[in-house]
Parts: structure tokens; sequence; C-alpha cells
């Protein structure tokens, strides 16, 4: 089969004329790099060392190695042919990120993050983390390379997701609670920056989602753009078509939507459909920063985010604890404002059904955040009809969040 | 010549060390702020920087962490920053600056913020996580409300990048310490001359002034060698801490403490309890 995972991480023809962000990494009006001055010539280091490892072959190629030998790529794009009865519409395809090494897409970005340190001789990695999910992907990134690792997470979230913080310790990782505001994603990325602008010499920051000043969500979205690469390829496989009728995925920070979207950008026949966490409804604690927010500046970048009138930043809330976030990629703000991307959202119950579908439909426990994306997927099946193709992101697996599941079962 | 100009002009011919004091607003309680201001003027503040508190303050250490969230807690709002430095203005001429983030100011508006800042009185904006690239967004606000618009250089700031700024800021250009948090401590203090001096010779059109981990009058006379002056915040906002959090002191020995500790940061002696320079 066309193996994509073999294309060159850079631009094709498909994305040649969707030309975002601009040189000052500003997406329309979004992105930038809102940061204290100490971090702006690390981050002009950052995206020149990113521009030069772009242009070199030897890096892609030993980029694409470590996705085929230690990740596990190219993922499958699984035909859900019982999901398809379910639903009595559209085919649907699920593209399995859980079969991920380490059981999410997060590690696509950890590779080429760690490969990026190494390259720029940083010798000490720093990442934030919710779940633990990209935690866990920054740590198996560092014992894999050598590299000292310091992961922050909430002290709430140290204690709903212990066995993660176990898995970062086992690889080495020393995890840092992140003690203020609300003890959560939030405080722990900014634990992260301020550990960054102490130590801006020897330490590289391993973004987990596609947020934070420029060159972070470009890049991040670059390293993750091989989901929607192989999709294309393996759908050709499967339908003798690239383009399916309708893409789907979950979106917290917004790091597997972006991979998954990014290489379908172009094709406007395409509708591509984010769901983001309504936690317990639109009118009550939430994460639904693109449908209830307002454009700010939080970490780095001007995006949506969810804040009171005095531009205080709002605490977030979902059942999931990786989509429990107050902000958002710039990218996402972006194609909210064009319209090119449709976003919805769904409850933590409409979630937990997901779980449940999938599980009892498909025999694949999805993650909590994963789930989400289940929700529109009845609607969209009959509105597209049994002749078109769905396609979602099974962006990560479910055994992490087994406890949660069994406690609303 | 702003009046934040012509203070700093004038430490400047007396050859003495500008000394800036930071504090939040509505910390460590609303009533209390502007008292705060007066004892820090009185105790020989050249100029204040009144805090706008934020939720998710990145570039500060723990102090004024603290500081932010304690004043959240009491419910401050934007208004009440240009209530404190309105109500400042009509006892004292020292100049006042607002600093603090920038999505606060955003979702007041930045147009509506600076004409209400000038109006109240306050003659500058630091906006740290603001570097000059995304700056455009309010100079042009700041400029036809007569704010001056202080940039921050930091020590691993190239000489090209130091001289830009220069060329951008307004007021003066604020020189961090050293590459951490507000309240760092000093370490390598050779390093850091050694960047001071650099700064020095590279910032010619605006006063430079030095800050961050600067918690005592030793620290303040050593890092102002070269430079025009001093910033201090998180050591203040520990004493402020330590007095309110001490129920055997009344209100006014308070004043008196935070007076005599600015006084001592200037001096190097505190003025002897009980003389109010005020009476």
């Amino acid at each position: 089969m066309p193996d994509a995972s073999t294309a060159p991480n850079v631009a094709s023809e498909t994305t040649a004329r969707y030309n975002a962000p601009d040189d000052t990494g500003h997406f329309g009006p979004y992105g930038g790099a809102f940061v204290p001055e100490i971090l702006v010539p690390v981050l002009e280091e950052l995206r020149e060392a990113y521009a030069e490892a772009q242009a070199d072959p030897a890096f892609d190629a030993e980029y694409r190695t470590l996705l085929r030998e230690y990740v596990g790529r190219p993922t499958p794009l699984s035909f859900c042919d019982r999901l398809t009865d379910y639903y009595g519409g559209a085919k649907i395809y699920a593209k399995r990120e859980d079969l991920c090494h380490t059981g999410a897409h997060k590690i696509n970005n950890t590779i080429g993050q760690i490969l990026l340190a190494r390259r720029m001789g940083k010798t000490r990695i720093i990442a934030e983390t919710g779940a633990g999910q990209h935690g866990v992907a920054t740590a198996t990134v560092c014992a894999k390379f050598g590299m000292d690792c310091i992961v922050f997470m909430g002290e709430e979230d140290m204690e709903r997701q212990r066995l993660n913080v176990e898995r970062m310790e086992l690889m080495g990782a020393e995890v840092r609670p992140a003690l203020s505001g609300s003890r959560t994603l939030k405080d722990a990325t900014n634990e992260a920056i301020r550990d960054w602008v102490s130590n801006p010499d020897d330490t590289f920051y391993i973004i987990g989602s596609v947020v934070g000043p420029h060159p972070y969500p470009m890049m991040v979205r670059n390293f993750h753009r091989v989901i929607g690469d192989e999709t294309r390829a393996q759908l050709r496989e499967h339908e003798g078509r690239e383009t399916p009728d309708a893409v789907v995925a979950c979106v917290g920070g917004g790091s597997n939507a972006m991979g998954i979207f990014y290489p379908y950008i172009e094709d406007e026949a395409v509708r591509l459909i984010g769901v983001e966490a309504a936690g317990e409804g639109l009118n009550g604690r939430h994460a639904a920063t693109l449908s209830k927010g307002t454009p700010g500046v939080l970490h780095g970048a001007m995006s949506y985010l969810l804040q009171d009138t005095g531009g205080q930043v709002e605490i977030a809330h979902s059942i999931s604890a990786g989509l429990d976030y107050p902000g958002i990629g710039p990218e996402h703000s972006h194609l909210k404002d064009t319209g090119r991307v449709e976003y919805v959202s769904a409850t933590d119950t409409e979630a937990m059904d997901g779980v449940r579908v999938l599980s009892e439909q498909e025999g694949i426990i999805p993650a909590l955040e994963t789930a989400h994306a289940m929700a529109p997927m009845q609607r969209l099946a009959r509105e597209i009809g049994p002749d078109g193709i769905i396609v979602f992101n099974c962006s990560g697996r479910g055994d992490k969040d087994m406890q949660t599941i069994a406690k609303h079962r | 010549m702003s009046r934040l100009s012509d203070t700093l002009a004038a430490c400047r011919a007396q050859g003495t060390p500008a000394m800036g004091l930071f504090t939040t607003n509505g910390f460590p309680h609303p009533d209390a702020t502007v008292p705060v201001l007066h004892a820090i003027d009185d105790g020989g503040a050249d100029f204040i920087e009144l805090g706008m508190p934020f939720s998710d303050p990145l570039a500060e250490g723990l102090p004024i962490q603290r500081s932010s969230a304690r004043a959240l807690s009491h419910g401050v709002k934007m208004d009440d920053a240009f209530d404190t430095a309105a109500s400042f203005r009509k006892g004292s001429d020292t100049p006042v600056l607002l600093m603090g983030y920038i999505n606060p100011v955003l979702q007041y508006g930045i147009e509506r913020f600076c004409t209400k800042a000038a109006n109240a009185g306050v003659d500058g904006l630091i906006l740290p996580d603001v570097p000059p690239e995304e700056a455009t967004l309010l100079t042009e606000h700041a400029q036809a409300a007569g704010l001056d618009l202080v940039f921050l250089i930091a020590p691993n700031s190239s000489d090209a990048r130091i001289q830009r700024v220069d060329e951008l800021a307004t007021g003066f250009v604020y020189a961090v310490s050293v590459t951490g948090l507000t309240g760092s401590r000093l370490d390598g203090r050779g390093a850091v001359q050694s960047y001071l001096k650099r700064a020095r010779g590279l910032v010619t059109q605006n006063p430079l002034l030095v800050g961050f981990g600067i918690a005592t009058h030793e620290d303040a006379q050593e890092l102002s060698q070269h430079t025009d002056g001093f910033i201090v915040g998180s050591a203040l906002i520990k004493e402020i801490e330590a007095c309110w959090d001490d129920d055997t002191l009344s209100d006014a020995d308070r004043y008196a403490r935070i007076r005599q500790f600015a006084h001592a940061l200037k001096h190097g002696d505190a003025v002897a309890a009980g003389s109010n320079p005020a009476e």
C-alpha cells in the first residue's frame, strides 16, 4: 500500500494554498508569541532550529524511522462495520491512534520535539500534563533518548491519574506537583513556563498540544499531520478515494484534531468537525472554549478562552482530564472564525455513551477524550447517508480511564 | 517630557538611583492599597508600579502570585486600579505605572483602558507578556493617552535586541536582572553586573532601571552602579504580607513599618519609629 509515513514532513500540494500561520506565527488574528522577554530569544532559537530541521532530510528520516520502529506507525484505519450498521448511515472508519506506543497520538509530537531538543544540544526536558498522556509520552521519549525529564502536573490531576504518575516515574521522570490555582492542566502549564523562564539555556519545553507561543502550534500540528496523511493513503486503499465526506475529532487543546484535519483543509468538500467537551452542559461547568469562550491571551498565544468579563481565566470542567483546559490552539480559533471547521460539543454523559457504544459495537475501549468524537456520529451518519464515508480519529485508548468509566456505568 | 521622565531625570541629576516600588492593587486588602501607596511614597519611592492582578501570572514568583490571588479573592476589578490611582494622585505627584498581563487589558478594551488610566493620573504601562513584536495593538492608544510604555530586556537579550527595545520604549527600559521569575535569587552577581554594563552602553535614549530579586539596600546599591535606578516588588510584598498576617500590629504600626521598609531600601537605614514625614 502507499505508505504515507514515508512522505516528507513538509507541506504537500493539498495544503499549498492554506498558508497559516504567517511569518510571525499568526493565524488570522490569533496566535503570536505573548511571552516574557526572556523567552523571546529562546523562541527565536527554536524557530531557526525547527526551520533547519524541516529542511534537513536526515531529520525527517530519523523521525519517520522512529514512528515506524518505535511508535508502531502507520496505525490502521479500521472499518467499523458494526458501528456503521448501528447508526444505519455512512460508512464509519476509525483512525487507530489508540494503537500507538503509549496508547495515544501524543507520542508523534514528543518524538519530533525530542529530536529537535537533541539537535539543539538541550539536555533537560520539561513538559506539562493534564490526564498524564502527554507526560507519559514525554517521559517515554526521554527514557529512550537518555534525557532528564521533569513533568509538571496539577496536584489534583496527580491524584486522579495515579497510574500515569507511576508510569512516568517508572521511566525515570520526575513528576512535580503544580500547587497553584486550580491545580490542574492550566496551572501545570504555568509552572512549566515558569521553569522555562528560569532555565532558558539548557531546557527544552515539549508542549503537548497545538497551543503556546509561535512556533509551537505550527510545529506540533506538523508533527501530528502524519495522522491525516496516513488516513488519505489508507482510505484510497480501502475506498479508492482519499477524501471522506467528514472527519471527526475531539478537541481539547486540539492536537489530534489538527493532525487529522490539516491534510484535508484544502479539500473543501470534506466536512471537518471538532467536538469540544461540554462537561455538565453548556450552561453548567464545561470546557467548551470555542462554543462559549471569547478571544484572549493565555500561555503565550491569542485564542478563544474561557474567562470572566474582567479577563480572569475560568476553570474548565470535563469528565476527561485531557480536555479540561480553558484555552484552545489558535489555529482552531482561526478555523472556527473562517468557518472551515464545524465545532460542536459533547457532554460528559454523551462521552460515556460514546465509550459504551464503541466498546460494545467494535471492541475498542476509547479514552474519555476520544469518546467525545462519537457524540455527533449518529446525526452525521444519517445526514451523509450510506453512500458516504466518515473517518473519526480514535485518538487514544481507555485503559487509563477505567476507574472513571466503572464509576459511571 | 512625561512626569515619569522628569522624575527619573531629576534623580539622575542628583546622582541618586531612582527607586521604583511594586505592589498589587487590592493587596493585602482593597482598603489598604491606597494607604500602602502613601506609605511607600513617604518612605522615598520615586515612582510606583501598581500591579493589576491576573489569575495566571506566569512571570511571577510565589510572593507576587500570592498577592495576585489574594487581591482577586477580594473581587478586585480593573476599575478598582483606576480608583486606587486616582485616589493616590489626589495626595501625591509621584509617578504611577500600571503593571500586569495583557488579557485583562484586552477584555477591558485597550483604548478605553488607556483613556481611563490617563484620566486616573497614571503615567505609564508595563505589560511583561507583551514583547515589542506584539505591542502594535497598544502603542497607538498608549501614545494617544500620553502613557509611557516600558519594555523589558533580559540577560539573554542580544545587543541588537536591547537597542531595538530602547528605540521603542518610553519612560525607561526595564532590565530584568536574572533569567528567572520576580523574586528570584540574585545568583552570579558578576554576570549580572557585566550584563548591566553591556546594557548601559546600548540603552541611550531612555533611563535604564533594574529589577527582579532586589531585596535589600545593598542589592540596590550594587545593581545601580550601571543603571539609573532599581525596582523592588517581591521583597515589599513579603513585608506587607508579614505585617498584615501579624494580628498583634495595628494598622498604624503596619503603615509605619512599610514606610520604614521603603526608607531602608533607599537609604540603608530605617526612619525612627513614629516619625511620620507627613505629619
